[in-house]
């Protein structure tokens, strides 16, 4: 078997941890091999360190059967390894052209030679399907097609063995799909990838072999053929997991958040919302499935007051919040879990124990007469720490910035449930998290409804709408064209409504 | 008519300085890194190329030439404390800059007080010579305007806006240097040393903020002392702002303030301004600055990443 790439015993520790304990990758020339594992478990390192970014404490590295040691990124490049990372590293207002070739210029005389350079990316496009205008610039091409750019910058440079870091966490459902088509292109056309994720849907439709980490540690490598999502998810979490959200029939109590007939803009000062209204109840998920765009993060600003109402109404507990600043909404009872965790969700550069009191740090017990009372806000941290599970390095003191995705978003979760609102608006919770991070939340989301609170849940992922849902309001278009319990419906029906083909409201 | 074709002469002196050192903040900010001590530069450069000036004058002609090479080596030097605490020490690059102004003031002043026993340079007696173009300077209109009695410095200025240009725009170099300034992690990760990248940018600016004081004390004064520069280094700094950090956009805006100054002058033979008191027109160019700045600096985008810290691991 002829592998291409080969980590042998690789072992890498940081202060405190082991990130890697004699992990073996091999991984074969022409396929598509699916590194798995939560956040934390060592994938991400294990990449680094084939790019170059981190030197091994021990083990040994083969490229082509050759041993060799990639000290940086640079020599990375020369032995033909690519990475497209998850933050997209492209400079927002150069072209895509310029954003490629970047480092590597094409020139006649003292100039770049710009022709030359666009019918190169054009060629390259083209071969591999990606459709990508080399003329655009970056700030005007939407997140699938800048990672699209992200992989042509591979390809200008003749990766071979390309690594796409968490790829599908940016993207929508039909940008996932497009982008599984074209790395099936490229290991058509001879490439090899290398693709971290936690999804486990996205290893069984693309990947061919997909290796388990778990804590640092090589669980095994299986061919995915084989394998059932049930078995890798067990491989990976280390237990039993349940992609099935355990709940009891929803007792929907009286109606808390009312919304009459609203129209809001969007940013391009178009109607995002027309004339839409819903109601949710006490003791029940409403949950709102549409492409991403038709109005979801409109409506999220609505009722959280990030944007202004055109015309109708919002109503909470029958009192009107239409126009309250956000904080007295806050006050009266309303939470939120907003959908970009790093712009509306956390102040990135503060501690974990200040983000936790961002809404209460103004009243006791944080503060007395004025005076932050460090004391009270430091037992809140620890006390919410322990309760959900946030795993964060120096416990209140950590900086947010530093901290997994999914310790960011339990952080958030944890800190909106604390505040027991009565309505709670959770917008995409579960984006770029894994599978033991998802239950975990869902199952937070659930005792919550439980406990006879309103929560109006907004997601992309069908499978999220479907599973914790009781009710199901699809949005198109800016309007409510469907209104399903969650029982009655399915994905098909689901679908054919998203895309506007069909409306039904029951 | 006549006075405007006057003033075009004596706009371009005043608007040359403006310029060149503007195209300094240019290098600096598009590299990533903000350049406030342009005015502590020029001060550099304008103290080095005087003292320089007088002293060689006695013995050769090209003595002014001498003292704006001198002034540009001279800019260079200063600006690499500039680019070690920006860069290395990761110091805050309004802080540092601040602080070189101020260094600049009191270095140069100490510096004639040892030299010159004074606290100013001793006087120069032509300082820069002015040249006019033979051939074209019989163009009637334009030739008496444009090229006859100019100064070299005022050719180099124009010849510095297009290699800017074409460096900046054109050139791999100029490419990378962009990408620094506006997403220094992008350009690491296409292989780039953005550190070295950002030091050239800082030094590029040392020599041309350099040029412009040396351009500025041999052209406009008679010897370097504490007030030659006068606030010019800010002016620039605002052109770069009005401007665009684009350097045509600079030209323009160098013209403007080089204008505003000029008036400053020929106000009293301009009728309908006689009755303005000549403070207003010696205050113009700076109240013009502030105004320039308010309005653009809200507008006008300039390197995103300038001024900010280059931190390899930042997500």
């Amino acid at each position: 078997m002829a592998y291409v790439i080969e980590m042998l015993d690789i072992t890498k520790t940081f202060p405190g941890i082991k990130a890697n304990d004699k992990v073996t990758l091999q991984v074969e020339q022409g396929s598509i091999h699916a590194l798995l594992g939560e956040n934390g478990a060592g994938k991400s390192t294990l990449m680094s360190i084939l790019f170059g970014l981190y030197s091994p404490d021990s083990g040994s590295i083969k490229v082509r059967g050759k041993d060799v040691r990639i000290t940086n990124p640079n020599i990375a490049n020369a032995l033909g390894i690519g990475m497209v990372h998850q933050h997209f590293k492209l400079v927002h207002n150069f072209t895509v052209t310029e954003n490629i070739i970047l480092g590597l210029e094409p020139k006649s005389g003292l100039v770049i030679d710009r022709k030359k350079a666009a019918a190169r990316v054009r060629e390259i496009s083209e071969l591999y399907g990606l459709k990508v205008d080399p003329e655009a610039k970056i700030e005007d091409i939407s997140v699938g097609m800048q990672q699209r750019v992200e992989i042509l910058k591979m390809l200008y440079r003749d990766a071979e063995i390309l690594i796409f870091d968490e790829p599908t966490a940016v993207l929508t459902p039909q940008e996932i799909h497009e982008l599984m088509g074209i790395m099936r292109r490229l290991v058509k056309e001879g490439k090899t990838i290398l693709l971290i994720t936690h999804k486990l849907k996205e290893i069984k439709e693309a990947a061919d072999y997909c290796t388990v980490l778990r804590r640092g540690r090589l669980i095994g490598t299986v061919p995915v053929a084989e394998t059932t999502e049930q078995q890798m998810a067990e491989m990976m979490v280390g237990r039993e997991v349940s992609f099935h959200v355990e709940k009891a029939p929803a007792n929907p109590g009286p109606t808390l958040l009312t919304i009459e007939h609203i129209n809001v803009r969007n940013a391009k000062g178009l109607l995002g919302v027309k004339d839409l209204s819903l109601e949710v109840r006490a003791g029940e998920i409403l949950g709102i499935c549409g492409i991403d765009g038709n109005g979801q993060t409109e409506l999220i600003r609505a009722i959280t007051g990030l944007a202004t109402v055109e015309s109708g109404k919002i109503l909470n507990k029958g009192k009107d919040i239409t126009s309250l600043p956000i904080k007295e909404r806050t006050g009266l009872g309303l939470g939120h879990i907003p959908e970009d965790r790093h712009k509306h969700g956390l102040i990135l550069d503060f501690r974990l124990d200040e983000n936790f009191v961002v809404h209460s740090f103004d009243h006791a017990p944080f503060s007395h007469a004025g005076i932050l009372d460090f004391k009270a806000i430091r037992s809140n941290a620890d006390r919410l720490i322990a309760e959900f599970d946030v795993r964060c390095g120096q416990g209140g003191a950590t900086p947010v910035r530093s901290m997994s995705g999914g310790n960011q978003q339990k952080a958030i979760v944890a800190r909106e449930i604390d505040q027991s609102p009565d309505v709670l608006i959770v917008a995409q919770p579960t984006r770029g998290l894994d599978v033991g991070a998802i239950e975990y939340i869902h199952r937070r989301l659930v005792a919550e409804r439980d406990k006879g609170k309103g929560i109006l849940l907004i997601s992309l992922e069908l499978d999220e709408i479907l599973d914790v849902s009781d009710r199901i309001a699809v949005i198109y278009g800016g309007e409510i064209v469907g209104m399903v319990n969650a029982a009655e419906t399915n994905e098909n029906e689901l679908g054919l409504m998203m895309a506007g083909s069909v409306r039904k409201v029951s | 008519m006549s006075i405007l074709l006057t003033m075009i002469p004596i706009a371009l002196v005043y608007a040359t300085p403006i310029v060149i050192a503007a195209l300094g903040g240019l290098y600096s900010e598009r590299s990533g890194i903000v350049n406030i001590a342009l005015e502590g530069i020029m001060m550099v450069g304008a103290f080095t190329a005087a003292a320089v000036t007088a002293v060689l004058e006695p013995s050769t002609t090209w003595a002014a030439y001498y003292g704006i090479a001198a002034g540009i080596v001279a800019g260079m030097i200063f600006s690499l404390l500039h680019a070690f605490a920006s860069v290395n020490l990761k110091a805050d690059q309004v802080v540092s800059g601040t602080a070189l102004n101020i260094l600049a003031g009191g270095l140069t002043v100490y510096l004639c007080q040892i030299f010159f026993d004074q606290q100013r340079t001793n006087a120069f007696t032509t300082g820069l010579a002015k040249v006019s173009v033979p051939g074209l300077k019989g163009i009637p209109f334009l030739g008496p305007v444009l090229f006859m009695d100019v100064y070299s410095t005022t050719y180099a200025a124009i010849l510095l806006v297009l290699l800017t240009w074409f460096v900046v725009y054109k050139t791999p170099f100029g490419l990378r240097m962009r990408s620094c300034g506006e997403h220094p992690q992008a350009a690491a990760s296409m292989g780039i040393n953005v550190l070295a990248m950002r030091y050239t940018g800082v030094i590029i600016s040392g020599a041309l903020a350099g040029l412009a004081g040396g351009a500025m004390v041999l052209t406009q004064d008679i010897q370097y002392t504490l007030g030659s520069i006068h606030g010019t280094g800010f002016i620039a700094l605002a052109c770069l702002i009005f401007g665009k950090w684009n350097p045509f956009g600079v030209l323009g805006a160098g013209l403007f303030f080089g204008f505003s100054q000029a008036l400053s002058i020929y106000a009293k033979d301009i009728a309908f301004l006689q009755k303005v008191p000549l403070d207003f027109f010696y205050m113009l160019p700076y109240v013009l600055t502030v105004i320039a700045l308010v309005v653009f600096s809200g507008k006008s985008v300039g390197p995103k990443a300038a001024g900010e810290l280059y931190d390899a691991g930042k997500r």
